[in-house]
């Protein structure tokens, strides 16, 4: 029983700040919310370096081999740092890659995806039709004809791996002839959405895996996503603090007052909740596979609120000045927002944990 | 980072388990508090004889000397098959450790054992009627005469008063000191003319806390513990204990609760079919589950640093809170399941599970007030984790 970061972890966790931290600066965050792509092409570079792209991914196809807790790690500092970066999107394609390719599919796309030289993402959600996790309706065959939306990052993007009604996965290049990539205006600037347009595509590629195997991927994204949102919260927790202990009204910090204090307070319970869920999750999920889905459910839901009311009560704690655009805590809220609502919002998850609770297999974990 | 146990922990996790399958009692009886204590003094022999009795203690002192995660097991396991609690669980708590780290070895060698039995039974003197969340401003006088002190003062929510017969006292020695370092603590025989016992009535309609009344009581000048003007500090070492010792059990009480709850959802009927099927009894449910995960885990991250560093930190108040806030949104959740019939209470034909829900949802109110107000935990967080100015 030891809950915590080991040595090695703890280094994980101190690079990843300290790189994200100097990288990302809020004026360059607002230069790629505000530029054309939205993608910023030399923290990408640098990230691969570091072999971010290829973390959780397994070291025979050029990935580091490391686990769920360790991609949580990484994505707890790139919400910490609000980075604007495919890495989420890219990860999700390398894990079910990993989960469903066979050696030559692994050998041509997963290995340079882990090395950063191509960028993959899942594209899932099909337009009108529902919009909960692993439900799709594009027909699979010979050629694929439809709509995908809400696809992370596809600007980017080198390939799309397409879900369909049976639960396969089809790999598509961005370049392939009936291909349309169109932008969408995201609440979240900082993380572009897109709609693409298949029409009458052959796959370069469909992977052997079905439906199931990839349920791990999806409970380790909630997980990854999960991490991200309680960075955020920690941020937007730790600006109010700093604030409060400065800023004066009526001949004291703001700080000393109670409706100040214990709003602090709040988003601080909510913040540690959101991360003894996110790690109790990853751990799970690298350690006790079959409580993965429960484990992930319960910090999705979780982080899914924490990520955007830390933020949000941020703001008020700010005032005035939380409310510009010049600040940057609405860069959070607004990620935070999306992050509830993306790969099953709380109360889809919610549901989840209910289904389990409910079955009376409420077997608490191990200990 | 690693949430299993290790083999030696399971091994004694199966060894609780086991022992305290064939050792159960069965349920504490019913009628009459007098008859519940005489109960779990039997179940503290019994505990006491097989060596569960003070497992956090050191063992030269009678104690188990477990770990801080097998007092978690302990604690988890002991609540998961709703063992009774010892007689003496003040004593064993907090009269007990704050002897060990303060007292003398006289005080060691007189008042351990009797602890341990449950021969004894202790009780805490600290709140009074107008000194609650700030308990330092509290104005029961203690004087000095001869060899021994005069007491004069009352004293409220005093559990298990009419029973003991030793009270961890604080009072006031010094009124002219600031009033953090004119207290002393006392261990206070209450089996005396000046101490008048009388139940304090809750909202239950239970008598489960006593106001205490000390006019002119006595306690002999070695009966002081930690040192005169010192009753700050070491009452302060009470109050850490409470805290440590509380949350494993608490976690596990909660997760019965859930259990009995989705029982309850499953059993009632809602809508031609039952409130299990209802999505929004299913979402609140869900909800609380994952809150009382997330309780665990923080627990376990905290006790992982408190192995690190030695000492309990601050963020304790956060699990206090937490249990607070679930167990009343719990019942209150019950009772809404219960629809119409959450009107009945105990002793009526048709109140759902014997009323046990109203009880509940009464008798937590008073979980975010007894052992540090809510209002006052945010306090302790906002000035010593986040380390923002205090008001005062």
């Amino acid at each position: 029983m030891y809950f915590d970061l080991n040595d090695e972890q703890q280094a994980i966790k101190s690079t990843a700040h300290d790189f994200l931290k100097a990288r990302f600066k809020s004026e360059r965050i607002r230069e790629i919310a505000a530029g054309e792509s939205g993608f910023d092409e030399g923290g990408w570079k640098e990230m691969a370096e570091l072999g971010w792209a290829g973390l959780a991914l397994p070291e025979e196809w050029g990935g580091q081999g490391l686990g769920a807790v360790e991609l949580a790690i990484l994505f707890e500092e790139m919400g910490y740092a609000l980075a604007p970066s495919p890495l989420l999107s890219n990860t999700i394609a390398g894990l079910a890659l990993a989960a469903g390719g066979s050696d030559e599919q692994k050998e041509r796309w997963l290995r340079p995806l882990a090395e950063g030289s191509l960028r993959g993402t899942p594209a899932l959600i099909d337009a009108g039709g529902p919009a909960e996790p692993m439900k799709f309706s594009m027909e699979p065959g010979g050629v694929l004809t439809g709509i995908k939306t809400l696809v992370l990052d596809a600007g980017s993007a080198d390939f799309f791996l397409v879900a369909t009604v049976d639960g396969g996965r089809h790999l598509i290049e961005k370049v392939a002839e009936g291909v349309t990539v169109t932008a969408e205006e995201s609440i979240d600037p900082t993380r572009r959405l897109f709609s693409v347009r298949f029409e009458g595509v052959r796959p370069e590629a469909t992977l052997s895996g079905s439906g199931e195997d990839y349920h791990p991927v999806f409970h380790r994204a909630c997980v990854a996503l999960a991490a991200e949102s309680t960075g955020l919260a920690q941020r937007a927790l730790e600006m109010s603090v700093e604030y409060a202990k400065d800023r004066q009204q009526f001949g004291r910090p703001i700080g000393a007052y109670q409706a100040v204090s214990h709003r602090c307070a709040q988003m601080l319970l909510e913040t540690e909740n959101s991360r003894s869920a996110v790690y109790g999750a990853a751990w799970a999920a690298d350690a006790e596979p079959e409580s993965l889905p429960l484990a992930a459910s319960t910090a999705k839901a979780y982080a899914s609120d924490a990520g955007w009311r830390v933020p949000d009560a941020a703001i008020q704690v700010h005032g005035g000045i939380g409310f510009t655009w010049e600040h940057d805590l609405h860069f959070f809220l607004k990620r935070g927002r999306a992050n509830a609502a993306m790969f099953g919002d709380a109360k889809w998850h919610r549901e989840q944990v209910a289904e389990a609770v409910l079955a009376g297999e409420t077997a608490p974990a191990s200990a | 980072m690693d949430l299993t146990l290790s083999p030696s922990e399971e091994e004694f996790r199966d060894e609780v388990r086991s022992w305290l399958q064939e050792n159960h009692p069965g349920p504490e009886p019913e009628a009459g508090l007098d008859e519940v204590m005489s109960f779990r003094r039997e179940w503290q022999l019994k505990l006491h004889a097989a060596g569960w009795a003070g497992i956090s203690w050191p063992k030269e002192y009678g104690g188990r000397g477990a770990t801080m995660i097998e007092q978690a097991i302990f604690a988890a396991e002991a609540t998961r098959q709703e063992a009774p609690a010892p007689a003496n669980v003040l004593g064993l708590a907090m009269g007990g450790p704050v002897v060990i780290a303060h007292g003398t070895d006289e005080q060691k060698a007189r008042y351990l054992e009797p602890i341990l039995t449950g021969e004894e039974i202790w009780c805490q003197g600290f709140s009074e009627p107008e000194s609650g969340s700030d308990l330092a401003s509290l104005k029961t006088r203690a004087v000095k005469d001869g060899d021994e002190w005069v007491v004069t003062g009352q004293k409220v929510w005093t559990t298990f008063a009419q029973y003991a017969k030793w009270c961890m006292l604080v009072a006031r020695t010094d009124p002219d000191a600031p009033k953090h370092q004119g207290l002393t603590y006392f261990l206070m025989d209450m089996e005396q003319e000046g101490v008048q016992t009388r139940p304090l009535v809750q909202i239950t309609g239970e008598g489960e806390f006593n106001e205490v009344f000390f006019e002119e009581a006595r306690v002999p000048d070695a009966n002081v513990v930690g040192g005169v003007g010192n009753g700050w500090a070491v009452a302060i070492t009470t109050l850490m204990n409470e805290r440590a010792g509380l949350a494993f059990g608490a976690i596990s009480q909660i997760q019965n609760s859930l259990g009995r709850l989705s029982k309850l959802a499953r059993e009632t009927p809602s809508n031609g079919a039952t409130a299990a099927d209802d999505p929004y009894f299913r979402q609140r449910i869900a909800q609380l589950h994952i809150e009382v995960e997330t309780m665990r885990l923080n627990a376990y991250r905290g006790l992982t640093k408190t192995m690190q560093s030695g000492i309990p930190g601050p963020e304790g108040s956060l699990g206090k809170w937490q249990w607070a806030d679930i167990n009343q949104d719990l019942t209150e959740l019950a009772l809404e399941i219960e629809g119409a019939y959450a009107m009945l209470a105990r002793g009526s034909e048709h109140a759902v599970a014997g009323g046990a829900w109203q009880y509940g949802f009464l008798r937590s109110r008073a979980n975010s007030i007894e052992g540090g107000t809510t209002d006052i935990l945010k306090n302790i967080i906002a000035e010593r984790v986040l380390g923002l100015p205090r008001l005062r």
